[in-house]
């Protein structure tokens, strides 16, 4: 078991020496991230104010968006020379090797959203501090749904032609019941009295949807990534 | 189920041919009246799309983890149906609903998830037609997530108060409003059965006939 | 592991045969070449080997263990050197080393890394990235990558490419110093000069399929070519 998490370790801290290095991937998602917000900001604002419970879609779309580019990114690195072989090539248990990339994508969407979540805050007034455990765990078992079901499609499409178009198209059908409970867990949330029966409704629900998803993906990691 | 098929389309279409007698036969529904008679096409093209994603994920499941070739064939009949059958009741439901409702599509559980399912046969499809040799097993992987999402359908209704009448309703018809319903549901049942393994049985020929176009030059 | 088997191997994408009838055995202490134009299958056998792609038909035996069964056990004892040279360019020599070692399990960790940088001749370029260096330093580099948990069998994907003389007299080297350690390597190339001598045997594929084998070392291009028409 410790085998596991130390190859899914090794993978981790090598993805985190490449990205501190050129800082790519981290500055183009944030980057993208906030733009979204941005523009979804300036198409919804009427009269100089944004209608209500519209700060929580904003902030999932974002969020969604951008761990899109982020998964395509960081596997495309692995397809540069090929390094995909070589990890899949060593003696480690292959869902180790999935951890390993699924831990250093929710590092890097961790923290696109510890900059997205303030600002929308701040674009749109909402309570961010009000229940800041709760909106934490609401954001991190969203985004653990996401990135698991990401991540093992991004693996997958590696070696396909039209991988850039066939992720969000394979992706967002599969994960929109787990952006659903984010948005309306994190709107019950900033609402002007927030719901927090609601919120934690939403939280369980994301909790079970995450235990299936991630079970799932561990599951057929290694047959689908076979060739 | 081979022989079946013949037998299976020559009944269903005939069934489907003298349905609209009886469903006219059948009594007016109190509040919503005729509109409703919608419902003995949309009940069993609901249920079918429910049960062609079943089958695609059953069919993905022994086609990645226990290496049958076969099943490979079925899983992609199975999601081609569920497109049909899909489209089938995402075009009747919003028919009933905008005469019932007023409106034509609201985004309550159930219809959102169906909608879901759908793009999910979708993209399903487009993998597998787009992504190359080898999408097959990637197909299946996704096929196998997809599956998650049925009985998110058919429990939500129960969860969450919305417009879509309950789970509950269909077992509490009138005999006069049964007949009709299980009727047309054969009907349907019968011409999803003889498709799909149609479209199988397709599917297996044409991973045959590429078997004997490997093995031609093979002393 | 003593003995590679490989029984009627076969690997089809769709209607192209990349590979079909490929049966040979080898033991520990051979070097093999797989001869062949592009095209020939030389890198969709090499997967095959490296159980990195599953054949659509046959089987190989690594010893007394098949394909099917081994996995992880079988792939420890795999290293590989692809066509393009499983390095990562953001990292430095050491480091890249040092990742790999790890991932495989490799104990003491440190000093096997030393040693490999010693080995390739790059200890003074360790620290530097990958990036930098040139076609050759990156081809040692990924041989000691691929040799760091003392495989049994090595693959190499076309490593002399590019090499020029000096290094291919040290690729040479290695690769024989490994064959007396009783490592089962086999290699494609299209290089003929260099494996005339080098190779205890040859297997010359063209469009997926063998069409011939030889175990005289000497003479190999006249042979080659003849095989190949």
């Amino acid at each position: 078991m410790s085998e596991f998490f130390r190859v899914a370790w090794h993978i981790v801290r090598k993805d985190m020496t490449v990205e501190i290095r050129s800082r790519e991937i981290l500055f183009t998602t944030l980057l993208f991230a906030v733009s979204v917000v941005l523009v979804f900001s300036f198409a919804i604002v009427r009269e100089g104010r944004a209608p209500d419970d519209v700060a929580a879609g904003i902030l999932w779309v974002a969020i969604s968006f951008a761990g899109t580019l982020a998964m395509g990114r960081t596997f495309e690195r692995e397809r540069y020379n090929d390094t995909l072989r070589a990890l899949m090539l060593a003696p480690a248990d292959r869902p180790a090797v999935y951890t390993g990339k699924l831990l250093g994508l929710l590092l890097l969407l961790g923290l696109v959203e510890i900059v997205l979540v303030p600002l929308v805050g701040l674009l749109f007034s909402a309570p961010i501090f009000a229940y800041p455990i709760m909106l934490i765990t609401l954001l991190a078992t969203g985004t653990i749904g996401f990135a698991a079901v990401g991540t093992l499609f991004a693996a997958m499409l590696v070696r396909v032609r039209s991988r850039d178009t066939l992720l969000p198209v394979l992706l967002y059908p599969i994960t929109i019941p787990v952006m659903i409970a984010g948005v309306r867990g994190t709107a019950a949330l900033f609402q002007a009295t927030p719901d927090e029966p609601m919120a934690r409704f939403w939280i369980g629900l994301l909790i079970f949807w995450d235990a299936i998803f991630l079970t799932l993906a561990l599951w057929t990691f290694e047959p689908v990534m076979t060739e | 189920m081979r022989k079946l098929t013949t037998p299976f389309i020559g009944l269903s279409a005939g069934m489907l041919l003298v349905a609209p007698w009886i469903i006219n036969a059948a009594p007016y529904e109190s509040t919503m009246g005729l509109v409703q008679k919608v419902f003995y096409f949309h009940f069993p093209s609901a249920i079918l799309f429910l049960v062609a994603s079943l089958i695609c994920g059953v069919h993905s499941f022994r086609f990645l983890f226990m290496k049958r070739q076969s099943a490979d064939a079925w899983a992609l009949s199975a999601a081609e149906l569920g497109l049909l059958f899909g489209a089938l009741t995402l075009v009747t439901g919003p028919l009933w609903a905008r005469k019932a409702w007023g409106v034509w599509w609201v985004w309550d559980p159930r219809l959102t998830s169906s909608l879901l399912l759908f793009l999910i046969f979708a993209s399903y499809l487009m993998l597998r037609k787009y992504g190359g040799p080898g999408s097959e097993r990637l197909a299946a992987g996704m096929a196998l997530f997809g599956m998650l999402n049925v009985p998110f359908i058919y429990v939500s209704v129960n969860v969450w108060r919305t417009l879509h009448p309950q789970t509950s309703v269909v077992p509490t018809l009138p005999t006069d409003m049964g007949i009709p319903l299980w009727f047309c549901f054969a009907a349907f049942t019968m011409l999803f059965l003889a498709l799909l393994t149609l479209r199988a049985t397709l599917e297996l020929q044409r991973a045959r006939v590429e078997a004997l176009y490997l093995a031609e030059d093979e002393a | 592991m003593n003995r590679l088997t490989v029984v009627d191997v076969a690997r089809h994408y769709g209607r192209r045969k990349a590979l079909s009838q490929i049966s040979f055995t080898c033991d520990a202490g051979e070097i093999v070449g797989l001869l062949g134009p592009n095209g020939a299958g030389k890198s969709t056998l090499l997967n095959v080997l490296a159980t990195l792609v599953t054949p659509s038909r046959g089987s190989v035996q690594y010893g007394d263990r098949s394909a099917s069964e081994g996995g992880a056990e079988i792939r420890g004892m795999i290293g590989m050197l692809g066509h393009d040279l499983f390095l990562y360019p953001e990292l430095t020599a050491r480091e890249n080393l040092t990742f790999f070692a790890q991932l495989y399990g490799v104990t003491g960790v440190a000093g096997t890394v030393t040693a490999a940088l010693d080995q390739a001749g790059l200890a003074e370029r360790a620290d530097d990235f990958v990036s930098s260096f040139s076609r050759g330093m990156r081809q040692r580099v990924a041989l000691e990558r691929a040799l760091l948990h003392g495989p049994r069998l090595i693959l190499l994907d076309e490593p002399f490419t590019g090499l020029d003389q000096a290094s291919t007299a040290a690729l040479v080297a290695r690769l024989q110093g490994r064959q007396q350690a009783g490592c089962l390597i086999i290699l494609a190339t299209h290089d003929l000069d260099v494996a005339d001598g080098l190779l205890s045997r040859a297997i010359y594929l063209k469009d997926g399929r063998m069409v011939g084998t030889d175990t005289e070392s000497r003479g190999l291009a006249d042979r080659y070519r003849r095989a190949i028409q």
